[in-house]
């Protein structure tokens, strides 16, 4: 039951309340670029989140097989040169970014290769995004959120196994496709509006960002919600916001204004 | 290479007439995410001018290895390269910023502000004229931020790198400093600048 309700939270907080382009902004580039039509942008997130997906089970595999300290691979490996000992030691962690970059790279090629091969129609569909997809933003920054979860987490428990990093992507993918086709429904009306010049194009679809950006705001703490409703103790569960709030005030005391509130 | 724009063409193209926020509308993430404050912004800003100019320069080197078809992979990992060695400085010196600012360091790598400048100048001209480029499009690009930045921070908070600007019964914007004023600002300083454009053209002729 806990750990459905922790699905649930993250696909919540994935798809809406910190959508990935109105909260995190990342995937600008084709928010602005491929938002005209909504079967293009439609395409475009479906291509998003497909990748996404992937990226992710490879990300979160190779981050747990081969790059945190004690990974069966690099322990494996590294016995062969030094003692057992050293070898649970040693941490390639550091070399995530370039490691991550190029899974993506290959992963959009090896994707694109076959569904041109095996599926023609859903080439044609939202094939010609693919190689777009390689310096999206969102994709790195799903591998990467994925990566915080899982490496340098002291605690044990917290640490996210694979349902729940398929679940960010695949609903982070989903809160992009939202974001985009929302867009792109505005923007078709918008063609019969009166625009002022200067603001034709880019600008005028950055200011409706912010607008629908504001309207996204309203979901903030829709997650605490969720969680009192559905964790079996309430007292518990309130015990733990109340405490929570305790200590934000404290940072808040100490960092912002240097004294404690008596 | 007659056609091709000398050092100095490509480092004050970079600044404004090519400015890459403004006019290219390239790096829309970093410029929207890392402008609710000064600090944040010109930290990102210097780290974005170090991975541009080091990638242009080695770019710019192996140019004549480079076959077509996986000059992306290697721009990519090149970039990669560099933007670990900003993040662990980073890191080292200044922990405290490079919290604040999170995955959007190492989201510099898909910045496609650097992977256009490889392939518009790195990949064709010498190590000079890139590595000039690089300098006058990270100029351009931290110009941008740090307008965005000064307009978000003085309108949301009253203050400009903890100074007060605006006096103290301003009330504070605070939506500005969240991410619906990212938007916002930039949207309405891009009309701006496409409207003073369009006047300076107007008078021209």
């Amino acid at each position: 039951m806990d750990y459905f309700v922790e699905i649930l939270l993250i696909a919540l907080s994935a798809s809406i309340i910190n959508n990935f382009i109105f909260y995190y902004f990342v995937g600008i580039c084709p928010f602005v670029g491929v938002s005209k039509k909504v079967e293009m942008a439609f395409g475009m997130g479906c291509a998003v989140t497909f990748v996404m997906s992937i990226a992710a089970f490879l990300s979160w595999s190779i981050t747990v097989f081969v790059l945190i300290p004690g990974a069966p691979v690099s322990t494996f490996i590294a016995g062969f040169f030094t003692t057992p000992e050293a070898a649970a030691q040693i941490d390639l962690t550091v070399l995530s970014y370039i490691v991550y970059i190029f899974t993506i790279a290959s992963s959009v090629q090896f994707v694109e290769m076959y569904v041109r091969r095996f599926f023609p129609p859903l080439y044609r569909s939202f094939g010609v995004f693919l190689p777009l997809i390689t310096t999206n933003c969102a994709i790195l920054f799903a591998c990467l959120t994925i990566m915080s979860h899982v490496a340098g987490v002291d605690n044990p428990k917290a640490v996210w196994d694979l349902g729940k990093a398929m679940t960010l992507a695949l609903f982070g993918g989903l809160g992009f496709t939202i974001a985009i086709v929302i867009m792109a429904g505005i923007r078709e009306e918008l063609e019969l509006c009166d625009v002022p010049k200067p603001f034709e194009g880019a600008a005028i679809t950055l200011v409706i960002g912010g607008i629908l950006a504001i309207a996204f705001m309203g979901f903030t703490g829709v997650d605490s919600g969720v969680k009192e409703a559905l964790t079996p103790s309430p007292q518990v569960s309130q015990a733990v916001v109340h405490g929570e709030r305790v200590a934000l005030l404290d940072i808040k005391d100490n960092n912002i204004q240097g004294v404690r509130m008596p | 290479m007659a056609d091709q724009p000398t050092a100095l063409e490509r480092f004050v193209q970079g600044i404004l007439p090519e400015n890459p926020v403004y006019r290219q509308l390239l790096g829309l993430c970093p410029t929207l995410a890392v402008t609710n404050g000064m600090k944040p912004a010109l930290t990102m800003a210097v780290s974005v001018a170090f991975v541009l100019v080091c990638a242009n320069v080695v770019i710019s080197l192996i140019r004549n290895l480079l076959k077509p078809h996986l000059r992306i992979v290697v721009f990519t990992l090149t970039i990669a390269t560099f933007v670990t060695v900003a993040d662990r400085v980073l890191a080292a010196y200044m922990f405290q910023m490079s919290k604040t600012l999170g995955p959007y360091i190492p989201l510099i790598i898909v910045n496609c502000l650097i992977i256009c400048r490889c392939e518009v100048c790195a990949s064709k001209q010498n190590v000079i004229t890139a590595a000039a480029d690089g300098l006058g499009q990270a100029i351009g690009f931290g110009l941008a931020l740090a307008s965005i930045a000064a307009v978000r921070e003085i309108l949301g908070t009253g203050m400009l790198m903890g100074f007060r600007v605006l006096p103290a019964c301003w009330p504070d914007w605070v939506v500005m400093v969240l991410p619906p004023g990212a938007f916002i600002t930039l949207g309405l300083l891009l009309g701006l600048v496409n409207y003073i454009d369009d006047k300076r053209e107007q008078a021209r002729k």
